[in-house]
């Protein structure tokens, strides 16, 4: 099969199962071969899955992870994009707020979880605003550059139909805008998936991170740390999966096509 | 309208009735690297209503500058331009500008487009008017396809019906056809007619194609260029539907080439 070649329904599916496989096989094997007392083998942690969602602390801890995300990151699309779009437009605003931003941004998440426990004691809402801080600026980044690229003409036809700063904005710059920002939004959503697990190894008590870090703590249960690492991967890969379904939207999918 | 339908396929450019819009000692200068750049000087020019007028000229003589003064999108340096003798300030939806390419918006549909500039009114009619200007354009079955889905002279037809939409007086176009293939560019310039002789707007049109010109407007202006100044203002007494191998017609274009520097040249 060249490159070129377009690959046949079965081998879509096909080829990726073979891999996973392959994976599976050489992590137990290397369980076996080496013989440690630690690590489990992909048995132990399907045994590992069974018990959690058999204890019911599966699905409690997937939806306090998943809750936290939609909150945290909701609120940075809430705040990010009306923030990012005036931006974009006011110039004189983004020249005096850029440094600013661009001095936060690169603080990792991970380095806010004292100053978040501070700000809102362990629990709940010292997680959301990890979650929502790392969200943040890559909608917000995207957002700015999205409108500086709305096409001169576009700016000109709305002005021309009479449209007032507001309307122009919500009208033409936004939805002209729409595509690079919910790249932005992906990026951002990808990165309060990873942002989340480490929040809730800290701030909190619950969630898939608690999950990780209790089950080393209390016994060092690796079967369940890596069943409960499985789980934030897979359900990374579905939350990715469904955000793309938005890029399909014809309003939108205009100006992503070569978006991959 | 006075116009009937049966007078069209014969008609000759009316004596100038009115006034419609008129350029007073337009001059217009840019600023390039702190230099002052020169770009338009004493522009006079007075457009009857529902006069279709072409503006010629060599490229980059300042033909799109002086559209877009026209349309309220630049200020000019010196003199004014007044649309039914008040003042031009900046664009109004009474005179729409339609853009060489990319001009329609590709996140809405082809109803969405011709919608575009007609919320402020009640539903119904907004329909109404979306449908007429699908049928005008000759998009019918495309109402819910994206721009994407177009090819370039569906969307330039679609422009023009986002413009003609909202009831304009005057239709500034500006090298509508320019990046149209040659066929579809002869095919549209038979509907900008059509549509110019039933919808009867005032139209501005730049265009750096001698032959567009003579077989469109009722008047050619030429500029010459940069500084760009009138040069010459050719009337085109020939009636719709044009015979482009007829004496006359070529005469024209003759002239036209002449005063542009380029007869006999190939």
């Amino acid at each position: 099969m060249t490159s070129l070649a377009k690959p046949r329904a079965w081998e879509r599916f096909f080829w990726p199962v073979i891999a996973v496989a392959l994976l599976l096989a050489v992590w137990h094997y290397s369980v076996v071969w080496t013989g440690t007392k630690v690590f489990p083998s992909p048995l132990d942690v399907e045994k590992g899955v069974a018990e959690l969602a058999h204890k019911h602390v599966l699905w409690a801890d997937i939806g306090d992870s998943l809750r936290r995300v939609a909150a945290g990151f909701g609120l940075a699309v809430v705040i990010g994009i009306p923030l990012g779009l005036w931006l974009g437009w006011n110039s004189a605003a983004n020249q005096t707020l850029n440094p600013v931003i661009q001095i936060l941004r690169p603080i990792s998440p991970i380095a806010w979880i004292p100053v978040a426990i501070i700000f809102f004691g362990v629990g709940d809402h010292a997680a959301i605003f990890l979650v929502f801080l790392g969200s943040l600026f890559p909608i917000l980044i995207a957002c700015v550059s999205g409108v500086a690229s709305v096409p001169p003409i576009y700016r000109s036809a709305g002005r021309n139909f009479g449209l007032s700063t507001p309307q122009l904005l919500a009208r033409v710059v936004f939805p002209s805008a729409l595509p690079q920002i919910l790249i932005g939004a992906r990026i951002a959503l990808g990165i309060a998936w990873l942002v989340v697990v480490a929040g809730e190894m800290i701030a909190v008590d619950s969630g898939l991170g608690y999950l990780v870090i209790d089950s080393r703590n209390s016994g060092k249960r690796y079967d369940l740390v890596v069943a409960a690492m499985l789980m934030i991967g897979i359900i990374g890969l579905g939350l990715d999966f469904s955000f793309r379904r938005l890029e399909r939207i014809k309003s939108v999918r205009w100006g992503l096509r070569d978006a991959s | 309208m006075p116009q009937t339908e049966a007078e069209i396929p014969g008609r000759v450019p009316d004596p100038i009735q009115g006034t419609k819009l008129r350029v007073q000692h337009l001059g217009m200068t840019y600023d390039r690297d702190g230099q002052a750049m020169p770009v338009l000087e004493d522009i006079n020019l007075d457009v009857g209503d529902g006069e279709f007028i072409c503006l010629v000229g060599p490229s980059g003589c300042g033909k799109s500058t002086l559209l877009n003064a026209m349309a309220g999108f630049l200020s000019p340096t010196s003199g004014s331009v007044a649309i039914d003798a008040e003042t031009v300030k900046g664009p109004d939806p009474r005179r729409i500008l339609v853009f060489q390419e990319r001009g329609v918006f590709p996140w809405l549909t082809v109803e969405g487009n011709i919608g575009f500039g007609l919320s402020k009114l009640p539903r119904a009619e907004r329909e109404r008017r979306i449908a007429h200007y699908v049928k005008t354009v000759r998009l019918e079955g495309f109402e819910n396809t994206y721009p994407s889905d177009l090819s370039g002279g569906m969307k330039q037809r679609l422009q023009v019906a986002r413009a003609l939409a909202v009831n304009p007086d005057i239709l500034f176009l500006d090298e509508p056809f320019g990046a149209l293939d040659s066929i579809t560019r002869v095919i549209m310039r038979g509907e900008l007619l059509r549509i110019w002789q039933t919808e009867r707007r005032t139209i501005l049109f730049v265009t750096h194609d001698i032959d567009e010109a003579v077989q469109l407007a009722d008047r050619v202006v030429v500029l010459s260029s940069r500084p760009a100044r009138i040069q010459q203002i050719l009337t085109i007494d020939i009636a719709h539907p044009r015979n482009i191998s007829s004496p006359r017609y070529l005469e024209l274009r003759d002239e036209l080439l002449k005063q542009i520097g380029l007869a006999y040249e190939i």
